[in-house]
């Protein structure tokens, strides 16, 4: 999803509010996504940054408690289309911290934001980090990353029990 | 972050509305409900009614309704209607904000407020209705029906 100060900015009044029940398919993603992941995060951040899908692609391959899933969408030749993805891992013990998930990315192809898409990836990413055995999930986001910061809010997080710190050291 | 009176009505009044779009709710029956002046709320709810939040209707059965979206307004698109909290404007000098401990104070002060910003501008009405109802039916349900992850 792309970094924005004005969620509504963001959204084409025509889009609709949610897609019909069993338009979207979630999957685990496969080498022959990257490219469309790399696309989206680039259109999202303004950086192509393949190598790093290509190595987040590769640890979910060796590590059972990663986890990279695909949403697609079909198109009206009823042809698989990508509409987003989502990324995330279990993390245990940092800074004390029991077990959990983690979302570390989202990605939702603009034109088809707002139909419960973003939803759908984040409710089987939780399914995921259940089955793995996990109670809670946790995201990191920028303060001013308002889209972000109301689509997870609108799936019922909210401020957590750590606080990041930051400090230059240049 | 200490809002000021008219904009905790304004919030009160368009959250109550928002429950139920389609009730229609006079000054005085949301003022009940919360315990409040009721003509402190009229002058609020004209306010929210010049910001399009809210529609009145005259007469008997009269009242008002939430005509914003739910999905799109934000708990500081209320707050904006009542006071300045983005932090643009030059702001009132504190006394004492020119020296080194006032200006540490500051930054302190500063960070604060731009996490209680971030935080109204992410929130909308249906998100914290949304997650009043989930909260609600979370401590009505045994802890072993609990959803592990909400």
């Amino acid at each position: 999803m792309a970094v924005s100060s004005n969620l509504s900015r963001q959204i084409d009044p025509q889009e609709p509010e949610s897609l019909p029940e069993g338009a979207v398919t979630i999957r685990d993603a496969t080498e022959a996504d990257l490219a469309a992941v790399t696309d989206l995060d680039a259109l999202n951040t303004g950086l192509a940054k393949p190598d790093y899908w290509q190595a987040r692609f590769a640890e979910t391959a060796v590590h059972g408690d990663r986890h990279f899933l695909i949403a697609e969408t079909v198109n009206p030749n009823n042809e698989p289309v990508f509409a987003g993805f989502i990324v995330g891992e279990i993390r245990a013990w940092e800074f004390g911290s029991e077990p959990c998930g983690w979302v570390h990315s989202i990605g939702v192809y603009p034109g088809r934001r707002v139909s419960g898409i973003g939803t759908r990836l984040f409710d089987s990413i939780c399914e995921r980090f259940r089955a793995d055995g996990v109670r809670l999930v946790r995201t990191m986001l920028a303060r001013e990353d308002q889209l972000n910061m109301s689509f997870f809010r609108s799936q019922g997080m909210m401020a957590g029990a750590f606080i990041e710190l930051e400090k230059p050291i240049d | 972050m200490k809002l000021q009176k008219a904009t905790r009505y304004g919030l009160y009044a368009v959250l109550e509305l928002a429950r139920d779009p389609e009730r229609q709710l006079s000054a005085t029956d949301i003022a009940a409900i919360y315990d409040i002046s009721a003509n402190h709320l009229a002058k609020v709810l004209r306010d929210l009614g010049r910001a399009r939040l809210v529609d009145s209707a005259r007469g008997v059965g009269g009242g008002y309704r939430f005509s914003g979206n739910a999905k799109r307004v934000t708990l500081m698109d209320i707050i904006a209607v009542f006071e300045d909290i983005s932090g643009d404007g030059p702001g009132a000098r504190e006394e004492g904000e020119d020296t080194e401990i006032g200006q540490a104070l500051n930054l302190v002060l500063s960070e604060i407020d731009d996490i209680a910003r971030a935080t109204f501008g992410s929130i909308t009405i249906d998100t914290l209705l949304k997650t009043m109802r989930w909260r609600q039916e979370r401590d009505r349900s045994p802890p072993a029906n609990r959803l592990t992850i909400d």
